[in-house]
């Protein structure tokens, strides 16, 4: 089972493979080399001109450094912590020692001492491991999990009870429909109360939301028509549990329920090269869709995305006059660790 | 006991099965209490048009429905020559149940208790209906927005004036006129609370007048010492002019530039 537990924030050895990791480290190193700029020319003027050519030496250790951490990642992981960390800081040295070497053999590059090269690319080495010990620590899955389970999107009230009304006026006329409501309105609600750390197939999170219109339409009639566009992609990709059907939610209570001759909500689901793209569009009746209840179901997925994956996932809004629709985009990982 | 004649009642709900429902339950009650459902409705404005044929003693009204809402409905419902007592129901709204609870308006909370149907039945008032102004209050706050429409009387008839088509509002001595490209319409309400109310909507040019800022198309000086406006604004759809104060020349020229700058 895919968890929030193997999520990249969570592991004292950053995982190298990620995007946000990666630009962390680029940032970090760089400010460091700025820093040591600052620290080596004598006056403002050259400390510009003095970074320039540090970096000359900094960007392609730096490169290789990711690279190659990149490669030894999952045999890095298997190691004890500070092994791992050891490890990781006799081959940035090492790394640094030889090519700065090279350089002096060559002669191009400042004639600087090499252990002193080396000593500072460990130096950087391990501030950049300490901030993600750091940083690990702070995400403490335990703590991540808490405030996930404080996130979890809720079901809204005024669903609930007008869902009820529906189904007690279908008993006695329609009880097969009645029966078959009941049986949705509790899947609905087992996905709710379930772990949200546990990530769940996109197939079945779409089965949900189904299940979810099924039930608004109950209640709606003809008023609410769904257009779903599901391209070419792997349903069981995992994904955070209750994604979709939040925002499903708000496009029939903001878009189709104000209107009196109601209105059709779109899907849109893509594959697009390693991102998967969905899509919820919703026509508004003329008044914005900026009520407090639906800013909150989109700020609370919008934080879930970035406690499962960094900076790796992202949620726009595109509100027009008639027109409101919520794209999230998502890393495709078959299996993340 | 004397057979009494049966309660008229209409119910408005957006959702059918919602109006299935009470209608069953009113079946349910009919040893207790003799109901005859002469009409349903999808929302306040169809409800206003089947009542101005049909009049009825009790309208069990959704608060919150496409169109216009239930408590609008209420609002409209009060100028009636005999207005009917409205129920509300609602599901779960929290501004609404807080804003009944604390001006004594009787509701029902869906799914509809058979028992408190019948009770809310029982005891309905004879008294004049819950105050207009009231009502607009309480609709404003649980809608965020003002009414879609305003009343008005028309040698006995009601008719609604929806409020996007308002071009302008003008206080006379007694009235206050609301104007729209086609005609005007004489209203029983009171400019400020139009102003507030409709505060995103219009604005004040001058103490008697509101106009809303989509109509503004210019404004022009006036000449010489006017006594009665400082200067005019233009509208858009209709040849008169509005006079506007020498306090709101100002700020309503600023918006009309920010709206052509947008």
């Amino acid at each position: 089972m895919t968890s929030i537990r193997h999520f990249p924030a969570t592991h004292p050895l950053p995982d190298w493979r990620n995007f946000g990791v990666m630009l962390r480290i680029l940032l970090g190193i760089n400010a460091l080399a700025l820093l040591a700029a600052l620290a080596q020319s004598p006056d403002l003027a050259g400390w510009l001109g003095r970074y320039v050519e540090l970096a000359a030496v900094v960007e392609p250790w730096l490169l290789l450094c990711l690279g190659l951490l990149a490669l030894l990642r999952d045999a890095l992981w298997r190691l004890p912590l500070r092994t791992g960390q050891a490890v990781v800081l006799l081959l940035t040295g090492g790394l640094a020692f030889g090519l700065y070497g090279y350089w002096q053999s060559l002669a191009v590059g400042d004639a600087g001492s090499v252990w002193r090269a080396a000593l500072l690319a460990l130096a950087a080495a391990g501030i950049m491991l300490a901030y993600f010990e750091l940083r690990s620590r702070a995400f403490f899955p335990a703590q991540a999990e808490a405030r996930l389970a404080a996130l979890n999107a809720r079901i809204r009230p005024h669903f609930l009870f007008n869902s009820l009304n529906a189904v007690l006026a279908l008993i006695r006329a329609r009880p097969q429909q009645a029966e078959e409501a009941l049986e949705s309105l509790s899947d609905l609600f087992r996905a709710a109360m379930r772990d949200p750390a546990e990530l769940v197939s996109l197939a079945d999170e779409i089965a949900l939301s189904k299940q979810y219109l099924e039930l608004e339409k109950l209640r709606l009639g003809e008023r609410l028509a769904v257009d779903w566009q599901i391209g070419a992609v792997s349903l069981d990709l995992p994904i955070p549990p209750l994604m979709l059907q939040p925002l499903l939610e708000n496009a029939v209570y903001h878009g189709i329920e104000p209107a009196p001759a109601g209105g059709t909500v779109r899907v849109s689901i893509e594959q697009r090269g390693a991102e998967l793209a969905i899509a919820i569009a919703n026509p508004t009746a003329g008044q914005l869709q900026h009520a407090a209840g639906n800013q909150m179901a989109v700020l609370n997925i919008r934080e879930r995305l970035a406690l499962y994956y960094d900076l790796e996932a992202r949620l726009e809004i595109e509100a027009g006059d008639h027109h409101y629709e919520v794209r999230i985009i998502l890393p495709c990982r078959q299996k993340s660790r | 006991m004397p057979p009494e004649k049966p309660l008229k009642i209409l119910i408005v709900d957006d959702e059918p099965l919602a109006r299935e429902r009470l209608r069953v339950m009113l079946g349910d009650i009919a040893i207790q209490l003799a109901t005859e459902v002469v009409g349903e409705a999808g929302n306040g404005l169809e409800a206003l048009t089947f009542l101005r044929q049909y009049p009825v003693d009790v309208v069990l009204a959704d608060i919150r429905m496409p169109g216009m809402d239930g408590i609008e409905l209420a609002g409209h419902l009060g100028s009636f020559e005999k207005s009917p007592a409205v129920i509300f129901t609602t599901a779960y709204d929290n501004y609404a149940v807080q804003a009944f609870d604390l001006n004594a308006l009787d509701y029902l909370l869906k799914p509809v208790r058979t028992q408190r149907l019948l009770t809310a039945l029982q005891k309905i008032p004879g008294g004049p209906p819950p105050d207009a102004a009231l009502l607009s209050t309480i609709g404003r706050e649980v809608r965020g927005t003002g009414r879609t429409h305003l009343s008005c009387h028309e040698r006995g008839r009601l008719l609604l004036v929806p409020v996007s088509e308002v071009l302008y509002f003008k206080a006379d001595l007694k009235y206050v006129t609301a104007r729209t490209a086609e005609r005007e319409y004489l209203l029983d309400e009171a400019l400020t609370h139009l102003e507030s109310e409709f505060a995103e909507r219009f604005i004040r040019l001058h103490r008697a007048v509101l106009v809303a800022k989509s109509a503004l198309a210019g404004f022009e000086k006036a000449a010489g010492d006017d006594a009665e406006a400082y200067g005019w604004a233009l509208l858009r759809g209709v040849p008169e002019k509005l006079p506007v104060s020498r306090r709101l020349w100002a700020p309503a020229k600023a918006l009309v530039t920010e709206a052509r700058l947008l």
